[in-house]
């Protein structure tokens, strides 16, 4: 295997990206990632000496959202060739083998790069029949993960449903589906990004920040970096002026929808809800939900499907509605009063992350018999 | 005889196994396997039903808009909502670009790779690779500089010796048929096709939000508002960016997909002959063209039998069942019988090997998916059932490009039956829909010229409005096919919840009766050099752009009547 110094300047001089918009793009992670401005030359250096670090896509219960949101990967220019940074040795959705070939490929890193390789997981565990809700090669998803994530030097889970269990674990859960972290307990390294789907470029600027500082980012209670989960919704949202002057949109297609004013009254999950959305946007900054009039639905937080919904009903409680407000107040009450099924379990969870410490996520046991 | 499994089956989206019995290197029967099951519509029960189309959608990621539609289409039904006008255009739109850029991205990078030999591509003369090109299409990155330029940064992929998602495949395999410049064009496209799919599909981050998983549908309407004089919707800018991306998107698929499909094609003549299928062909038709219960679809629905493109049957979906002999489910009354979609019933009853295992047993049950069947007899859905189905109704665009396809090809009408059909026909219904969704973008500046902004019938938004049981069914062509939706609702929840689902036609194990699903009908006689790289097995399968998350929904408990349905 070689590992050639410089390569990926020659590699982006093949491809017509220019020395100038591979600093751009340094630069944009830098600032993606909050970091001071003379660390965009220490990023391009990193980058460059780095030989590519094999990744294995796993995916288990999953719609392969995450996957089409890493192939929209798209700004700037060279985040395709930051992709090719990494060798992704597994991943079915793209991978030409198939079969025992394909099988050969993910146990061939197991086995020769153990703790030397980073496995991205996809899509929730189910641990019910057996395991027979999922299997990959007659193998249980569960088996599978225990193996590729047990041994690697770090495991990225990608989606709300890999994250916290998502949707297959939404009251009642009928499979058993548990998150990387309640599946996999103890395993080495784990980042969670939550979202449904997880926004690509909080995936590039992870990896891009590991490869540079060589260590993983802080990461809040549910071990999400704080550079794209530090902040509610709420508190970036290019519609919170209106929130704060009281102009609300009353139905659908009225004229405060029309002039763009605060989707609070519509069910609007962005004060409860901690993501970059509004910063980062998607589709290479084309938009985002909030952006083109239908409310936030807290798709990066834990059993959204439970606590945030019904959708469309709006929060309640919040404190110094329709004042600028401290956000944790407006998350730690807003989200009791939506579905009052799931209030209690929606508040010890938010109770967790009033807390400042990092800790690591408790097992969580299946939901059954729930009614929704 | 021996068994050839093909487990995971890559390139596709979700979770398949293949089991051949393969003898004298042809396929002599086949059993088509989902491992995956999450039960969706057993969790969608007792929730609010404008929700709905929120958790179904997340039933698959890269279909992400057709689970949504159906499903607000359904309650809309239900509960008697109009959209407006504004709110048809929008969807129009949204479900074209899913269209288009799901074919595009299934050519190039799910598919191509069975018929494409990147290792050959390395030895190709950039100079004869330019002269290809440029006697196929007018597309302008053609210079053999382009294509010196391709070779060289896949060869210095390959020189870094690390493969990555293209290793250990069947590069070699004597059924790689193209010639070494052939195979660096389509490497080429595969390439510029990754950069091309994230580009167009920002349209659907205009209309959207983002995408995947695009958040501005509503049950009633769209949540994007359309005003020309307000900067926070849809104005005069975004017309001529959504006129942009929508002729962008026109111009690949007409100088690059179909070219390289009818380049590709040549070389595979023979599989033609490949992968026939049941010859049963079911569609529903898609793309209101007005505003009526009953309005008029740019492509049409119906169902073809026995090959016969001389008749076109009217859908009836009281003739739809679902079977689950050979599914890992029971039914009250027995595995045998079968059962209308309104009394369906669901029990996950896992009966295969503890995982994990070597082998199915295909004398049993052996799969999550359910066998749905039309009149008793199983059907293929997809755009080539669709194209079939346009075809025998006269469409005339659809009649042109088909009939150009032929003769290009030099191939009669039952040339269409088959896996090189079906490809063919992916192709003819992308540029079908490319060409025509200007049109829709038209229509919604002309809306705006006249000051019609609705995008959402507000009537019937307030649950109190709806009576206090409702039933409906929305229906919807997805890019694999036929996709159906039934919801009940009691009391302003879900009471009763229902998909089925293309790939739940098309992958669908074995019925009661032992009838084979398509994708086990058509492997049969699918030639098989080497049983240790069965790429010939891929390529049939992959014709039908396999899609298993969606597939595997199919939970549903409880059997209730439904007062009211209507073909949407």
């Amino acid at each position: 295997m070689s590992r050639k110094r410089g390569w990926l300047a020659a590699e982006l001089e093949r491809r017509g990206v220019s020395r100038r918009e591979f600093m751009g793009f340094c630069g944009a992670m830098a600032a993606a990632l909050s970091l001071p401005e003379g660390v965009a030359a220490q990023i391009a250096a990193a980058v460059q000496k780095t030989e590519k670090p094999v990744l294995l896509w796993l995916e288990f219960q999953d719609c392969a959202g995450n996957t089409e949101s890493f192939l929209r990967a798209s700004r700037p220019t060279a985040a395709e060739v930051i992709l090719d940074l990494l060798s992704v040795d597994y991943h079915e959705t793209i991978m030409a083998a198939a079969g025992h070939q394909a099988e050969e490929n993910r146990d061939g890193v197991v086995k020769q790069r153990a703790g030397r390789y980073i496995a991205i997981v996809e899509g929730s565990i189910p641990t019910g029949a057996n395991g027979a809700y999922c299997t990959i090669g007659g193998r249980s998803a569960l088996d599978i993960a225990r193996t590729v994530c047990g041994n690697a030097a770090a495991t990225v889970a990608m989606g709300t449903c890999a994250t916290f269990g998502g949707l297959p674990a939404a009251s009642p859960n009928p499979t058993g589906a548990l998150s990387v972290a309640d599946a996999v307990p103890g395993v080495k390294n784990l980042i969670n990004l939550s979202a449904c789907p997880a926004n690509v470029e909080n995936l590039t600027a992870l990896l891009v920040y590991y490869l540079t500082f060589k260590r993983w980012p802080p990461l809040d209670h549910y071990r999400r970096p704080l550079f794209a989960y530090g902040k509610s919704i709420h508190d970036n949202c290019e519609r919170r002026a209106h929130y704060d002057a009281g102009q609300y949109v009353e139905a659908w297609g009225d004229a405060g929808h029309r002039a763009g004013h605060c989707l609070y009254k519509m069910g609007c999950k962005g004060p409860a809800t901690f993501q970059n959305c509004p910063n980062v946007k998607w589709n290479g900054g084309t938009n985002w939900p909030i952006g083109c009039g239908h409310p936030c639905i807290g798709c990066s937080e834990p059993d959204f499907w439970d606590r945030m919904t019904p959708f469309y009903q709006h929060l309640t409680g919040v404190p110094g509605f329709g004042i600028a407000s401290d956000i944790d107040k407006i998350g730690a009450v807003a989200v009791m009063g939506v579905g009052a099924a799931f209030a209690g379990h929606g508040l010890i969870q938010l109770m967790k992350r009033a807390g400042d410490k990092a800790e690591p996520l408790k097992p969580k046991a299946p939901t059954k018999g729930e009614s929704s | 005889m021996s068994r050839v499994i093909v487990d995971p089956v890559t390139r596709i989206e979700g979770h398949l196994r293949i089991e051949a019995e393969v003898d004298g290197g042809t396929v002599r029967d086949a059993w088509s396997s989902s491992t995956m099951f999450r039960g969706i519509e057993i969790i969608l029960k007792g929730r609010d039903p404008r929700d709905a189309w929120a958790f179904t959608q997340r039933i698959c990621g890269v279909c992400t808009t057709v689970h949504a539609i159906a499903s607000i289409r359904a309650v809309e039904n239900a509960i008697g909502a109009s959209p407006p006008p504004n709110a048809r255009l929008l969807r129009n739109l949204i479900i074209g670009a899913q269209a288009v850029q799901d074919h595009v991205i299934h050519f190039y990078h799910l598919h191509a790779l069975d018929w494409v030999d990147i290792v050959s591509a390395l030895s190709a003369d950039p100079r004869k690779t330019s002269a290809l090109a440029e006697s196929i299409s007018d597309w302008p990155l053609s210079s053999p500089k382009y294509f010196a330029g391709v070779r060289d940064r896949v060869k210095g992929f390959v020189d870094r010796g690390q493969l990555g998602p293209f290793a250990n495949a069947y590069w070699g395999h004597p059924a790689y048929r193209l010639p070494p410049e052939a195979n660096l064009m389509a490497v080429a496209h595969y390439l510029e096709a990754l950069d091309w799919q994230r580009e167009f599909i920002k349209l659907h981050a205009v209309l959207g939000g983002k995408n995947p998983h695009l958040q501005s549908f509503l049950v009633g309407g769209m949540a994007t508002p359309v005003d020309p004089n307000s900067q926070a919707a849809l104005n005069a800018g975004t017309v001529a960016e959504l006129k942009q991306l929508v002729a962008k998107a026109r111009d690949f698929v007409a100088r690059v997909y179909i070219p390289d499909l009818l380049a590709v094609a040549s070389f595979y003549k023979d599989w033609a002959g490949h992968g026939r299928g049941v010859g049963n062909y079911l569609a529903y038709g898609e793309y209101p063209e007005d505003d009526n219960a009953k309005a008029a679809l740019f492509l049409p629905g119906g169902v073809i039998r026995g090959r016969d493109l001389s008749k076109l049957e009217p859908f009836d979906q009281q003739k739809v069942t679902e079977n689950v002999a050979h599914s890992w489910y029971q039914y009250q009354q027995g595995d045998q019988t079968s059962l209308h979609p309104f009394q369906g019933e669901t029990t996950p009853s896992y009966s295969g090997p503890t995982p994990p295992y070597e082998q199915l047993d295909t004398d049993k049950k052996y799969s999550w998916l359910k066998s749905p069947r039309y009149d008793g007899q199983p059907m293929e859905v997809g755009p080539l059932a669709r194209m079939l189905v346009a075809y025998v109704s006269g469409h005339a665009r659809a009649k042109e490009l088909v009939g150009a396809v032929l003769k290009q090809l030099n191939v009669g009408p039952d040339a269409l039956f088959s896996t090189l059909g079906r490809v063919a026909a992916r192709g003819i219904e992308t540029l079908v829909l490319a060409e025509k969704m200007d049109a829709w973008v038209d229509g919604l500046a002309a809306n705006m010229a006249a000051g019609e902004l609705r995008i959402h019938d507000n009537s019937k938004w307030d649950p109190s409005s709806w009576p206090a049981d409702a039933s409906g069914a929305g229906f919807h062509e997805a890019p694999r096919g036929a996709l159906g939706h039934w919801v009940q609702i009691h009391n302003g929840t879900i009471s009763n919840y229902q998909c089925v689902v293309p790939s739940t036609w098309n992958a669908g194990p074995r019925d009661a009766a032992g009838r084979r699903g398509p994708y086990e009908e058509a492997l049969l006689g699918t030639p098989v050099a080497d049983p240790q790289r069965p790429i010939e097995i891929l390529r049939t399968v992959h014709s039908f752009d396999p899609c298993m998350a969606c597939g595997v929904h199919v939970v549903d408990i409880g059997r209730r009547e439904l007062a009211q349905v209507r073909v949407v």
